[in-house]
């Protein structure tokens, strides 16, 4: 199967060359829309889309819905995202999402054009957080408010997660390595999504963002 | 390398009969108790078919197993633990069921011995309150799988002796474990934070956010965690999770920490893990991890 990419600004998942971009064709039969406004490159060409056996859209923290609508869209639109933690460098994981309507040979042709090039898939619904976010974020979380409680120093809740579970990080060493306001960002945003207190950016998280703001200014 | 003292170890579930490979493996002479005649006949297969696995892995030297295995010993008689020196409780989390078997044990054993609780979630001061000898009682929790896995949480409680922690430290050491020393609260660290997060993914997979299958493969992808989290749970099984939930909302009323309604679903069906073949993944054996 070929598909071609549609650069709409920058991408957090392709944020260098990669096999994936370089296998793509200018005239691939499916298509690939990259880029933070990927969304919006969607919205330009959507009447264009139809012949196609799937399109991807690269989504952010927005679940697919904002692009396409929650019930009865196109059914051969998927979005995706490579999971990538902060400022640390994309992983092999590509989400790919769709809705309940979504054609099952569409899913089944993005999931195989994504693995050729050498990515592993996980599928999944179209839920905040996707699979990663939705389930490590109130981990992260509480970790970060337990080191606040004083359940124990940040090396020992590090060293006991590590030794203990097999995780090549604690979770305090990975946030403070991969970007705090990067996880007050992301947790916020899940956080007006879902409501559930278990998101609410920790207070060391929104310390970390509030002094990037002032750096920033 | 064989060691002088004895160890005892109480219930041989899956955390006891890890736990006893790795006390005899240290050289100890390990005792394991449990009532059912059946599962001891069972942990001491286990114990072997692990050993085994791991003479031909290169792991343990040829023959080493066989010597390892010369110094487990089961037993249903709860008196043959008398003569330990350390005992580890590795039942269920249920206070009365740890209450009654330290308060008998409190009668058998030398002043001397030192009482260990695996619990995962029960306060260590409530535990030694019920033993007969407060002053004696720490807490050494293992990780899943025991055999495995290097970290133990130790805990003092309220009244656990000075010289009583050291020396429960020391053994642990001497077990050729990583003790990391926690306080005695609810989940201490490490089943503080597990059991919400494999709640979280057990109301990942009720909500249909994605199959386990996809569900372990996006975290092991993604954080490089050696285990999917339903993978780690199909070990440590159903029935316990409800168990772990159970005592730690009761103690936090966390919202996170409530026992998500898909666990008392998949006991009713009895897909408990890896122990009934069933849980959120199909398995054809139920052999120990690893080697």
């Amino acid at each position: 199967m070929t598909y071609q990419i549609i650069q709409s600004g920058l991408s957090r998942s392709f944020p260098d060359s990669h096999p994936f971009i370089e296998a793509a064709t200018t005239d691939g039969a499916n298509i690939v829309i990259t880029g933070e406004q990927a969304g919006q490159g969607y919205q330009r060409i959507e009447v264009q889309l139809s012949q196609s056996k799937f399109v991807a859209i690269e989504l952010g923290t927005e679940c697919l819905g904002v692009h396409i609508g929650d019930d009865d869209g196109p059914d051969n639109v998927l979005g995706f995202a490579r999971f990538r933690l902060g400022d640390a460098q994309p992983t092999n994981l590509i989400e790919l999402v769709h809705k309940p309507y979504t054609n099952s040979t569409s899913v089944e042709t993005a999931k195989k054009a994504f693995e050729a090039a050498g990515f592993k898939v996980a599928v999944c619904g179209d839920f905040p957080g996707r699979i990663v976010n939705r389930l490590v974020r109130p981990y992260y979380n509480a970790a970060l408010r337990r080191l606040d409680e004083g359940l124990a120093s940040a090396n020992d809740m590090d060293m006991t997660l590590r030794l203990g579970l097999g995780y090549p990080e604690g979770p305090i060493a990975l946030l403070n390595k991969t970007g705090l306001a990067n996880h007050f960002e992301v947790t916020r945003d899940l956080y007006e999504q879902l409501g559930q207190e278990a998101y609410a950016p920790a207070r060391r998280a929104r310390t970390a963002w509030l002094r990037q703001q002032q750096k920033d200014k | 390398m064989n060691n002088e003292k004895t160890i005892g170890v109480v219930g041989c579930g899956t955390m006891g009969t890890g736990i006893a490979i790795v006390c005899a493996r240290a050289g100890f002479i390990t005792r394991i108790y449990d009532t059912r005649a059946e599962a001891l006949e069972n942990t001491r297969k286990q114990a072997a078919a692990f050993l085994k696995k791991s003479v031909e892995r290169g792991k343990l030297a040829e023959g080493e197993d066989a010597r390892i295995m010369s110094q487990f010993h089961p037993t249903t008689d709860l008196n043959d633990l008398g003569d330990c020196d350390l005992i580890i409780e590795a039942v269920f989390e249920d206070l009365k069921v740890k209450h009654a078997i330290f308060s008998e044990l409190n009668k058998i054993c030398e002043p001397h011995t030192i009482f260990a609780s695996n619990t995962s979630t029960i306060s260590i001061t409530e535990i030694a309150g019920g033993s007969g000898r407060d002053d004696r009682v720490v807490g050494m929790h293992f990780c899943l799988p025991a055999q495995l896995m290097k970290l133990v949480e130790m805990s003092p409680g309220i009244s656990t002796s000075e010289e009583t922690f050291t020396q429960a430290w020391a053994l642990c050491e001497a077990l050729g474990q990583k003790p990391v020393k926690t306080r005695d609260t609810p989940g201490f660290i490490l089943n503080y934070f597990l059991i919400p997060f494999h709640n979280d993914v057990i109301n990942m997979v009720d909500q249909g956010v994605a199959t386990p299958a996809d569900i372990d493969l996006a975290i092991k992808t993604a954080l490089g965690y050696p285990l999917g989290p339903l993978e780690l749970l199909d070990m440590v099984g159903m029935d316990t999770q409800l168990l772990l939930c159970e005592a730690m909302y009761g103690l936090t009323h966390e919202a996170r920490a409530a026992c998500p309604p898909l666990v008392k679903r998949m006991i009713g069906a009895k897909h408990l893990g890896r122990k009934t073949g069933k849980g959120f993944h199909t398995y054809e054996s139920n052999k120990i991890f690893g080697a």
